[in-house]
C-alpha cells in the first residue's frame, strides 16, 4: 500500500502505544486484536521504530496481513488487518 | 494395481509415521534458563519472555542459583534457622534490590538505571514480571538452589504460574520447546 493508501484507510481499533519502549508496543497489539473485527484494519502508534519490523513478522507468524507504515511527527502509524 | 487392503495398510503405516513425527516434533515454546541474577539479566529474560508470549509461544521460565533470588518478596517474612538467615541478608530481597552485573557503583548504577528506563517508558522488572504473569508465562523454581540458599516458598512473590521443580523438569522443557536460552 501506499501512503495516501494507508492513510486513507477505515481504522476498526487504534492503539496509541506512544511513550512505551520494547515489547510495550507488541504487548499492547498482542491484546488489542481480540478487540479488532476479523477483516478489519488496527493502527498502532508507536514512538519505537522497532515497532513496525516487530509488528511486521508478529504478522506473518498470527497471519494477519501487514498493511505498512507511515512516519509522522516522531512516532510511527503502523497498519495490519486481522485476517482471522 | 493397489487392492484396498493394501491402501488401508499403507494409510496404517504412515499414520503411526506421521504421530510418531509429531510425538517428536518441537513445540512453539521456548525454554528460558535464568541464573545470573543480575538487574540487567533478569530484565532482559523477561523481555524476550514476554516477546514470545506476544508471539504465541509457550514460555517456561527456570529460575536457578542467584536468579532465585529474584523472586523474593520483600513483604513476605520467613522462618529460618541461622545459616539461612545470613545467606538471607546477603541475598537480593527481590526484584528491586538486585544489582547489575555492570556498572553497579555502588548501588548507584541500578537507581541511574531505573530513572533512565523510566524516562523511556520502559517497563520496571516488577511490571515485567506482572505482565508475564497475565500472559500465562510460567515459571519454575529450582527446589536445589531454594534450599542452597535458604529462600523459602512461603517468601516468594506471588505469581499465577509457579511451581518448584528440578533439573530435569528444564530439561525436558528444554528438549520439547523449540530453543532454550540462558541469562
Amino acid at each position: 500500500m501506499d501512503t495516501a493508501e494507508l492513510g486513507a484507510l477505515s481504522v476498526a481499533k487504534q492503539v496509541d502505544a506512544r511513550g512505551t519502549a520494547c515489547p510495550g508496543p507488541l504487548l499492547e497489539a498482542k491484546r488489542a486484536i481480540a478487540a479488532c473485527p476479523v477483516g478489519g484494519v488496527m493502527e498502532i502508534l508507536s514512538s519505537d521504530e522497532g515497532t513496525k519490523e516487530d509488528v511486521t513478522r508478529w504478522c506473518a507468524k498470527m497471519q494477519h496481513e501487514y498493511l505498512g507504515d507511515l512516519e509522522a511527527d516522531g512516532y510511527w502509524r503502523v497498519f495490519m488487518r486481522r485476517t482471522k | 494395481m493397489t487392492t484396498e487392503v493394501d491402501r488401508d495398510e499403507l494409510i496404517r503405516q504412515l499414520t503411526a509415521r506421521v504421530e510418531a513425527l509429531e510425538a517428536q516434533a518441537p513445540k512453539d515454546a521456548l525454554a528460558l534458563g535464568v541464573i545470573q541474577g543480575g538487574l540487567d539479566y533478569t530484565m532482559a529474560a523477561f523481555i524476550v519472555a514476554l516477546g514470545a508470549a506476544a508471539y504465541d509461544m509457550e514460555v517456561d521460565m527456570f529460575f536457578t542459583f542467584w536468579a532465585t533470588a529474584a523472586l523474593r518478596d520483600p513483604k513476605k517474612p520467613a522462618k529460618k534457622g541461622l545459616m539461612d538467615k545470613m545467606f538471607g541478608v546477603m541475598l537480593p530481597r527481590g526484584a528491586g534490590k538486585l544489582p547489575l552485573s555492570k556498572m553497579q557503583m555502588l548501588g548507584m548504577g541500578p537507581v541511574m538505571i531505573k530513572q533512565v528506563m523510566k524516562k523511556h517508558g520502559a517497563l520496571s522488572l516488577e511490571e515485567l514480571m506482572s505482565q508475564a504473569g497475565e500472559l500465562g508465562v510460567r515459571i519454575h523454581v529450582c527446589t536445589m538452589s531454594m534450599d542452597l540458599m535458604g529462600i523459602k516458598k512461603e517468601e516468594l512473590i506471588d505469581y499465577p504460574h509457579m511451581d518448584f521443580v528440578g533439573v530435569g523438569t528444564f530439561v525436558d522443557m528444554a528438549a520439547k520447546a523449540r530453543q532454550a536460552w540462558f541469562f
